[in-house]
């Protein structure tokens, strides 16, 4: 066990413009969710010194936010590792909190997507050998991987397509989700193809939104008027950039993140009350229940099936609708932490979970390239 | 007090074109090149200025065999407008690094995993690019 385990805690959460926000710009969305995040947690602006951004349009973004709010932070973060950034900063964040480089930190993001392009955000720039074949990225990497694991492992789309009818239902609980009419299997397989075997209905929304968090140390974090939620385990990894240098596309490197996550936290999977992971696609949830522990390697497909990830199935995950059906604004690594948080303390509505004490989340970023892990826990958990 | 003179060097290692370049100058040639370590015999694909992740420096040009097999693919849909459904394949050459490229000249939902290819230099927007066909007694089936 690391001696971060349970040393810091998010002490709030914030959402902003989910769906749609013509008319608002990523920065502002952004500054909002900072703003609601920082009410939840009793704090003001002047308190934040730690400040964590990642943006797909801002090539600088912690300075251009911390102008924006007008705070002058000691200890900043703009690592960019797509979707993933977030958990990524989560684990940052905690060391330089542990570290006493800041005392209140907040990660944040906001994105315009679905009203400003309306499309998903390609990557920044064209990858060696890559782009001259005009694969439709991200979404043709996804399909590759998908691919091959239909080809070892006999995964069928029907298979794929109960990972989106799950995140549909819980999506049916969540009054802030995008999509929340009930979708059948049969529409999942009969929706037009986008890059086979991905049909649109295997793809994530496209949405306007932000989110943020405030983390603090621990004992500073029993003071705030939540409960804490406390960080018991992290880790990141990745291994490639472009698809076709993934050494295995059936095995990504949620298999390194999520063991440091768990050796961390002195956890492991079958300890965990729920699963928020990044859904860009149907397969995600397939190879990262596998990766991360939940079933063994090639047994995703099966696993998912007969709505054993809907709600009041064998195991809670994306209960928000995730990516496929809550929200997808470009990258959507925040957002699972902030359900992680919402179920964790009670707050989830018609969605919560009973009895939930530890929630793993996992950030997916690039294709399939950097993986990161949370493992996060209350007050219970924490002393267990 | 006595004049410094200042003499400004060029790296040596970094005269003329880099490995990226040189690829391309190659592919111009109608030649298809590839990096092998000499030490250690292992091939590198994309083209990189040391062996990635042990670092030989000393790293060769060798023509690349063509031979490959499809690793995974997809079938990225357009409208007719846009040029029509178009293959992407990720090929694992016979030396073992993998390229994305497209398998051309059948249709896309032809190709299949295991397919053996062939690579074949062509030509897009004026500049040279590999693609790959199906091998002439590859396995068809």
């Amino acid at each position: 066990m690391s001696g971060l385990r349970g040393k810091t805690a998010i002490v709030g959460v914030g959402l902003a413009g989910l769906g749609s926000a013509p008319g608002w710009s990523p920065i502002e969305i952004m500054a909002e969710s900072a703003r609601r995040a920082l009410d939840d947690a009793g704090l003001e602006l002047a308190d934040v010194d730690g400040l964590f951004v990642s943006s797909s349009t801002q090539a600088m973004p912690t300075i251009t936010a911390a102008e924006y709010l007008g705070i002058k932070p000691r200890y900043f973060g703009g690592t960019m590792v797509g979707g993933a950034s977030f958990e990524a900063h989560v684990l940052t964040a905690a060391m330089a909190l542990h570290a006493g480089l800041c005392n209140v930190a907040l990660i944040a993001y906001g994105s315009n997507q679905r009203s400003a392009a309306g499309k998903l955000v390609a990557s920044v720039e064209a990858q060696v050998n890559e782009g001259v074949y005009a694969p439709r990225q991200p979404i043709t990497a996804y399909a590759l991987a998908t691919a091959r694991h239909m080809h070892d492992y006999g995964t069928t789309r029907t298979q794929l397509a109960e990972v989106a009818v799950a995140a549909r239902a819980w999506a049916g609980l969540n009054p802030r989700a995008f999509k929340r009419e009930p979708l059948t299997i049969d529409e999942v397989l009969q929706a037009p193809m986008i890059s086979d075997p991905l049909s649109r209905l295997d793809c994530c929304l496209v949405t306007d939104g932000g989110g943020a968090v405030v983390l603090m140390r621990a004992d500073a974090a029993r003071d705030r008027p939540k409960s804490p939620v406390y960080l018991l385990g992290a880790g990141g990894a990745h291994w490639h950039r472009q698809i076709a240098m993934m050494p295995d596309l059936t095995v990504t490197a949620a298999t390194q993140s999520g063991a440091a996550a768990y050796a961390m936290a002195g956890l492991g999977p079958d300890r965990m009350d729920m699963v928020q992971l990044y859904d860009a696609f149907t397969i995600n949830t397939i190879l990262f229940l596998e990766d991360l522990g939940f079933c063994k390697k090639g047994e995703g497909g099966a696993f998912v099936s007969g709505g054993a990830i809907a709600p009041g199935g064998a195991l809670a995950v994306n209960t928000n609708g995730g990516g496929l059906s809550c929200v997808h604004p470009g990258m959507y690594g925040i957002f699972p932490i902030i359900e992680a948080v919402e179920q964790l303390r009670g707050e989830a509505g018609d969605r919560q979970l009973a009895d939930a004490q530890t929630a793993l989340v996992h950030g997916n970023g690039g294709t399939l390239s950097c993986q990161a892990t949370c493992i996060f826990g209350t007050e219970a958990a924490l002393t267990a | 007090m006595a004049q410094t003179r200042v003499t400004m060097m060029n790296d040596p290692i970094t005269q003329g074109a880099g490995p990226e370049a040189r690829y391309r100058d190659f592919l111009s040639e109608g030649r298809f090149m590839i990096q092998r370590s000499a030490s250690t015999g292992k091939h590198v694909f994309y083209p990189r200025t040391m062996a990635p992740g042990t670092g030989q420096t000393d790293l060769e040009w060798v023509e690349a065999s063509g031979r490959g097999t499809v690793y995974s693919f997809s079938t990225v849909r357009r409208s007719a407008s846009e040029g029509g459904d178009h293959n992407i394949a990720i090929v694992e050459l016979a030396e073992g690094p993998r390229t994305m490229t497209r398998v051309i000249g059948c249709e896309p939902d032809e190709v299949f995993i295991g397919m053996e290819v062939s690579a074949r230099i062509d030509e897009q927007d004026g500049e040279p690019i590999v693609f790959f066909v199906a091998a002439p007694n590859g396995d068809k089936t």
